[in-house]
């Protein structure tokens, strides 16, 4: 047979003297590979973004709820039956040393109403702990502290969502008076920005006071019971499945369950919540590559087509060359390498494509853009396959002519 | 031995539940050197004699020893080692590539005898000197007249350096001037030591040979040698 780059010279030689049709042929391939590049690198995209998101609730976050109740049949929802204590959180608080720091988060909608807007939102009732665990900054003014909670004090916390909509943006809103549930507040602080959060609510809509003031104003009464979660910070992020389990020894111990007793309070990870989204998300991204794939293979269908017709075409030129001594498997690899070409040069510029695609849509959205370097090399291995499968019924046929009646081929 | 023996060799197509001898019971010997003119009427088999002899297609009955071998014994590789060093074969219609110049069209025979690329060069250069279009390497056929096309067509077939060209009408495109031309070319070939056979129905042209056989309805019905 005749050397590789001898044939791979035929080959470009070939499709550049049919450009029109190599082009229209190519994009088949194109396409198909541009949009599994796409799809895919548009995924990962999400992905780190939904996990960067939900890690942005905090670092090596746990949070633990009341258990569920269960009372005559009737399951209640996580956290409907209070089971966990002010006391059990300042037990996870003092007495493990792997926890930093726990703190609870009681929350209910309100109104907050300014001196000249309304607005409905979010209030929240916690201690200085959560900014903590949270990483999250005061941006002007001073945050709750622990006087604050000690002498339940009318001081309030606001994201920058509530402070535009209550103050607009000419007011200061430090010092000024917001009214929740016929009380007012004084606004102590406003945070710093948060955005999105991993369920794509707006963390800055969100208003924050003292649990005690939480408890005693809007909760209705003091409670032995934290209402809501309780967010615990570990001290590393190695620390937080042996906290995890240190956390469900010491409530079992408090809450005296016997071995046979189920849990009654639950506890779950950022990394688990952060695993259960990017896992939704890998199977839609799969889905869509897959369907992509499918234009990949209509792509490799439009290249056999292609094939055929040349070959049928080149009938004559095939007899020439079998008439001067070309071999069976010198015009086979002929063919087969001008599909390959076809495919392989369809499939980098898909992938350049595709990638270009990804850019603009992560620029769009304000994604970071992750390439999978695994992903673009599968998708240039496939195209180049497509070209071998779909060339080599063509090349076969064109190989197996016979030389005079090639010749004849009018 | 000679250098082709064809034994009893019939040629029978199949058209439909008819059945046409394009050949029948042909036998024959061509020597080294011989300068072979076959000529007939059109439909009397020269042309399917010309394809049996280039290995461009197999006989249906008989043998085809060619240098010595049984063509029916060869593989399609075998055989297409055999048209690209032994045999030069000259079509009526040139069957040059289109749209590829000259020198390249003379080229394609040396690309499958895997021969270097500045060497394919050289040598197909060499043989488009031999028939005087040397200033005519870098055109393509549809720039070159029918006489300068079978020129590069010649050329094609010289460039391995076969023992044999086999010329199916060579000349029946051409104009009388250029076919004496390509004539004068073929029969200088002989001269160098070259097999030449030809096929034609022009008596001028045939008088070029040495030695002229007739066909009639497949069947070889006189053998001339001219003594000279």
């Amino acid at each position: 047979m005749i050397s590789t780059t001898e044939t791979v010279r035929l080959a470009l030689r070939a499709l550049r003297r049919n450009t029109l049709r190599s082009t229209l042929t190519a994009l088949g391939i194109i396409i198909g590979v541009a949009a599994v590049i796409c799809m895919v690198t548009i995924g990962e995209g999400a992905k780190s973004r939904i996990r960067a998101q939900i890690e942005g609730a905090g670092t090596n976050v746990l949070l633990v709820f009341s258990g569920s109740s269960n009372q005559g049949g009737m399951r209640g929802g996580m956290g409907s039956q209070p089971t966990i204590t002010y006391d059990d959180l300042r037990a996870i608080q003092t007495e493990i040393p792997l926890v930093r720091a726990a703190a609870p988060l009681s929350r209910t909608m309100t109104q907050a109403i300014s001196e000249t807007e309304t607005w409905t939102t979010s209030i929240y009732g916690t201690t200085p702990e959560y900014f903590v665990i949270r990483n999250w900054l005061v941006a002007k003014g001073s945050g709750i502290t622990t006087s604050d909670v000690a002498g339940s004090t009318k001081n309030a916390v606001i994201g920058s969502t509530v402070a535009e909509k209550l103050f607009g943006a000419g007011t200061d809103p430090i010092g000024q008076t917001i009214r929740m549930r016929n009380a007012p507040y004084t606004v102590i602080g406003v945070l710093e920005k948060k955005g999105q959060g991993g369920m794509g609510e707006d963390q800055d809509d969100a208003v924050f006071v003292p649990i005690t003031a939480f408890q005693s104003r809007i909760q209705g009464g003091l409670s032995q019971f934290v209402r809501g979660p309780v967010y615990v910070s570990a001290m590393t992020s190695e620390a937080i499945e042996p906290a995890r389990a240190q956390i469900a020894a010491l409530l079992r111990d408090r809450h005296r369950l016997a071995p046979e007793q189920d849990d009654d309070f639950s506890i779950t990870t950022m990394a688990e919540m952060t695993s259960v989204f990017t896992g939704a998300m890998q199977t839609v991204t799969n889905l869509l590559a897959a369907i992509a794939l499918v234009s990949l293979v209509v792509g490799g269908i439009g290249v056999m087509n292609i094939m055929l017709v040349s070959v049928t075409e080149r009938t004559r030129e095939i007899g020439i060359r079998m008439a001067v001594g070309a071999q069976p498997q010198d015009i086979r690899a002929q063919f087969l390498i001008e599909s390959l070409t076809l495919a392989a040069i369809g499939g980098a510029i898909g992938v350049v494509l595709g990638l270009g695609i990804a850019k603009l849509v992560a620029s769009v959205f304000g994604w970071s853009m992750l390439a999978r370097t695994d992903i673009i090399v599968m998708a240039l291995l496939v195209s180049a396959m497509v070209g071998v499968v779909f060339g080599l019924y063509p090349a076969l046929k064109a190989s197996r002519l016979d030389p005079i009646n090639a010749l004849r081929y009018e | 031995m000679a250098l082709l023996e064809l034994h009893n060799v019939s040629k029978i197509y199949n058209t439909g539940e008819q059945e046409f001898a394009a050949l029948q019971d042909v036998s024959l010997e061509i020597e080294r050197g011989e300068f072979v003119a076959v000529t007939g009427s059109s439909g009397s088999g020269k042309s399917t004699l010309m394809n049996i002899l280039g290995c461009l297609d197999s006989p249906t009955r008989g043998s085809y020893l060619i240098d010595g071998r049984d063509v029916a014994q060869l593989s399609r590789v075998e055989l297409a080692a055999i048209r690209n060093e032994f045999i030069g074969f000259v079509f009526q219609s040139f069957n040059l590539l289109a749209r590829t110049s000259a020198v390249e069209n003379v080229e394609l025979p040396l690309i499958y005898a895997r021969c270097a690329p500045a060497e394919r060069r050289r040598r197909a250069l060499e043989a488009l000197d031999r028939v005087g279009l040397s200033n005519r390497a870098g055109h393509q056929p549809s720039q070159l007249s029918g006489g300068q096309q079978q020129r590069v067509a010649i050329a094609r077939a010289l460039v391995t350096k076969p023992p044999l060209i086999l010329a199916d009408e060579p000349t029946g495109n051409l104009d009388s001037k250029t076919s004496l031309e390509i004539m004068q070319l073929l029969a200088d070939l002989r001269t160098a030591g070259i097999t030449v056979v030809y096929v034609t129905h022009e008596h001028d042209i045939a008088a070029f040979a040495a030695r002229s056989l007739s066909l009639r309805d497949g069947s070889i019905i006189a053998d001339h040698r001219k003594t000279t």
